[in-house]
């Protein structure tokens, strides 16, 4: 049996998961909070941002569950922890290169001595172990090989995007007992209260580019291999974890002390909220990339000199993770706790709060009842307002390398290792193309995701549309 | 006037040794020197000796906060705390690690810093407002939609694609600029001209779409819904009311970061080898100088400051609801 392992960032991950669902569920019940996302069902755009966001989040999250797999017989013997994703996608972990190779190619990038049957030895680009092996003759067959190969992967994704297409308008005829025509009709001109015209595009989209980049993958290095010949496919959809989780676990390690700081100096004023102001006013004004790197050099030298603490590599690369998550949550807080200070200030005025002080409640029974729950949606915004930046940050942060470790996939590692490889003569680009064109894709669907969601809460800024 | 602007700079002081002592803590009691030294000696192997030299040499060899071994005041002076925090209020940042004059590093190394960054401010500030007011004149029309798309779009592209983007079209392809590297006088000017470009473009995104929502939270008020039954041009109105009105945010917002703009830009200057002060940073980062990262801390927060008492000061000279109390 192979063992669970919880990383820190799993569990923290998956702390997250229960608490957007706890929401979902206390919001479903509230018709005030059910009405602004309502309006964001509404948004064509924010529901197509929201379905490529989820199939990031699908991976990130099958990513999230750890084991030790058996080597031997005996758990314990390997040090290796693999997820649930590394074991989908086991021949793109696998199948590795000598070194460098271009996407989709057969030949490695560099020449290399080899030597021939007859023992003289010829400088040339040798065969890939495994990318375009099942060639028999390649240039020949190269190129009408990667014609039929996509359109064999297309035309699965297709038939899939068909069947559940399919599937989808048989159940909603059932559920409104019309024929399916007038259903599609219906989808087709926007009659329906979500978009699913837009959603099903998207969804063709993502199938298409999904089987096609699983049916090449399969035989070639569908963006090639960096300089171990590792598969860079692979790296760029490993670090999507970490994008998600320095995008999200930030905020959530920050959430408590936001809250009940920015709360309590709202409500209490006087000297807790000279106290609290004070406070951040004193961390906001050190610049934050100058507080990152002064915070990591220094947990540098505590992982260095107590090295003994630190089971695998892995758990290290993860701690890390997790220290650098909460170094920008500290960064990061003051600006939610400014805007909750204000609401605060204002809902303290409130007719109902004061008759709840009139009959004598307590004010951390008052704060938790009637003040909590109506800021709970300035948090959510912040949330995922913060996401897009935080992604960027990534990248940034490791290129400086005080970011994640550099044993860790993420698009910054990539970025920083593609630096040296732009020098390179031919240039070696498809690692750095990688990083940017997935970072680019979770960044841009986020920030038009978070665009309709601030539209959907904020009043004031939906009139001046 | 003058009595609110020494208030507030009074204000200044409780935050400037929180900064401080939140450095102290973070470089010296986190870690001890002990460890700084183990770590810059290089692990494995070292004598205690060698880890004393290295101390001693750099002045971490005295106890932190007390030291019972001096009489008098040097009890209290002769400390790390006193030597490497305390003297950071007099902008006497002491030596780096590898022996250098920080102080005089950080006056060399300003100017080239401020040389990018203040034509990306001004030239970059002046297209953002005029795209913003063209989206907003504009406004709920394809070219409004448009445009915000096309923001978001930029927004969303890492700033280093800009950078190595921008290095390998116009210096490795096109050959019209150098890559990197630094010069003196105007002949500095061909060696920054990429950076100010790359970094105005950078901006657009972000800085468009910000100031478009500054415009368009302006056209809401009442003073503009006045000036159109007054029977005003919409460019009028734009131009002559609303633009007016929202330059305060605009500029105040513009007068907090000056300051900053000593400190440069860390991925800008590492990449094009400018010697400004951000490559300082990243390089004291990458060296594990310990003392000059400490000292660009407690600037960055300086000048951080600075920036907020004249946002202050700006805000009661440009908006005169604003009261001094």
């Amino acid at each position: 049996m192979p063992e669970l392992v919880i990383l820190s960032t799993d569990a923290l991950i998956f702390l997250l998961v229960i608490l957007a669902s706890g929401f979902t569920r206390y919001a479903s019940k509230r018709e005030h909070l059910r009405a602004p996302w309502r309006e964001v069902a509404r948004s064509k755009v924010g529901m197509g941002a929201l379905l490529v966001l989820s199939c990031f989040v699908t991976i990130g999250l099958l990513d999230s569950i750890h084991y030790r797999p058996e080597a031997n017989g005996n758990v314990k013997e390997s040090a290796e922890v693999l997820s649930l994703f590394d074991k989908l996608v086991t021949p793109l972990r696998m199948y590795q290169e000598k070194t460098y190779s271009a996407p989709l190619a057969a030949y490695q990038y560099t020449k290399e001595n080899t030597e021939l049957a007859d023992g003289t030895t010829r400088r040339d680009y040798p065969r890939l172990e495994y990318g375009g092996s099942h060639l028999q003759n390649v240039e020949q067959e190269w190129g009408s090989d990667i014609v039929s190969k996509s359109l064999l992967g297309m035309s699965k994704g297709l038939l899939f995007w068909l069947l559940i297409t399919l599937l989808f308008l048989f159940w909603r005829s059932q559920r409104n007992s019309t024929t399916i025509g007038s259903v599609l009709n219906d989808i087709w001109t926007f009659q329906t209260e979500i978009p699913w015209r837009t959603l099903l595009f998207t969804a063709s989209v993502i199938c298409l580019l999904g089987f096609w980049a699983a049916e090449l993958s399969t035989y070639y290095h569908l963006l090639g291999t960096d300089k171990v010949g590792e598969d860079v496919f692979y790296q760029a959809l490993k670090s999507i974890r970490t994008g998600l989780l320095i995008g999200t676990l930030t905020t959530l390690v920050m959430l408590p002390a936001a809250i009940l700081l920015g709360i309590m100096a709202g409500y209490f004023r006087g000297w807790v909220d000279d106290l609290i102001q004070y406070a951040y006013t004193t961390l906001n004004s050190i610049p934050g990339v100058l507080l990152i790197a002064a915070a990591i050099l220094m947990m540098q030298i505590y992982m260095s000199n107590h090295e003994e603490q630190f089971a695998s590599l892995t758990q290290r690369a993860d701690l890390r993770l997790l220290f650098l998550c909460m170094i920008l949550g500290v960064t990061s807080w003051t600006g939610l706790c400014r805007m909750l200070r204000g609401e605060t200030f204002k809902m303290r005025e409130m007719e109902y709060v004061q008759a709840a002080q009139a009959f004598g409640v307590g004010n951390f029974t008052i704060i938790g009842r009637h003040i909590l729950p109506n800021v709970l949606h300035i948090v959510l915004i912040t949330l995922v307002l913060d996401f897009s930046g935080l992604v960027l940050a990534e990248a940034v942060l490791s290129y400086v390398n005080i970011g994640v470790d550099p044993t860790m996939n993420s698009w910054g590692n990539m970025i920083n290792s593609a630096r040296l490889e732009m020098a390179r003569e031919p240039i070696v680009w498809w690692s750095l193309a990688a990083a940017l064109i997935f970072m680019f894709t979770l960044v841009l669907s986020a920030n038009l995701f978070s665009d309709v969601v601030r539209d959907a809460f904020d009043p004031r800024l939906r009139s001046s549309r | 006037m003058m009595a609110y602007i020494i208030r507030r700079i009074f204000y200044a002081i409780p935050i400037l040794i929180g900064v401080n002592i939140i450095t102290f803590m973070l470089f010296f009691v986190v870690n001890s020197p002990e460890d700084m030294a183990r770590m810059n000696l290089g692990m494995k192997r070292i004598t205690p000796e060698a880890i004393q030299q290295w101390k001693e040499e750099r002045g971490y060899d005295k106890p932190t906060l007390y030291n019972e071994t001096k009489e008098g005041i040097e009890r209290v002076t002769d400390t790390i705390f006193f030597q490497k925090s305390l003297k950071l209020f007099q902008f006497d940042f002491g030596s780096s690690d590898s022996g250098r004059d920080i102080g005089y590093d950080i006056s060399q190394r300003m100017w080239p810093s401020l040389a990018i960054a203040l034509p990306v401010l001004i030239v970059g500030l002046a297209l953002n407002i005029t795209f913003a007011l063209l989206i907003a004149f504009f406004r709920a029309t394809y070219i409004d939609f448009w445009g915000v798309v096309t923001c978001v779009i930029m927004m969303s592209i890492s700033s280093l694609f800009y950078i190595i983007g921008g290095q390998y079209l116009v210096g490795k392809l096109l050959h019209l600029v150098p890559i990197s590297g630094y010069d003196t006088g105007l002949a500095s000017l061909k060696f920054l001209i990429l950076p100010v470009i790359i970094g105005i473009i950078g901006g657009i995104g972000a800085g468009t779409r910000w100031y478009r929502t500054l415009f368009l939270e302006e056209i809401n008020r009442d003073y503009v819904r006045t000036a159109r039954a007054k029977g005003l041009s919409e460019q009028w109105v734009l131009f002559g009311h609303v633009f007016k009105n929202a330059l305060i945010p605009i500029l105040t917002g513009v007068v907090a970061v000056l300051p900053l703009l000593f400190m440069g830009s860390l991925i800008t200057e590492s990449f094009f080898g400018i010697p400004g002060l951000g490559s300082y940073t990243i390089d004291a980062i990458s060296n594990q100088d310990f003392a000059i990262v400490r000292s660009m801390v407690f600037l960055g927060s300086v000048l951080y400051i600075i920036g907020l008492i004249m946002t202050d000061i700006s805000y009661t000279i440009v908006d005169p609801r604003v009261r001094l109390q």
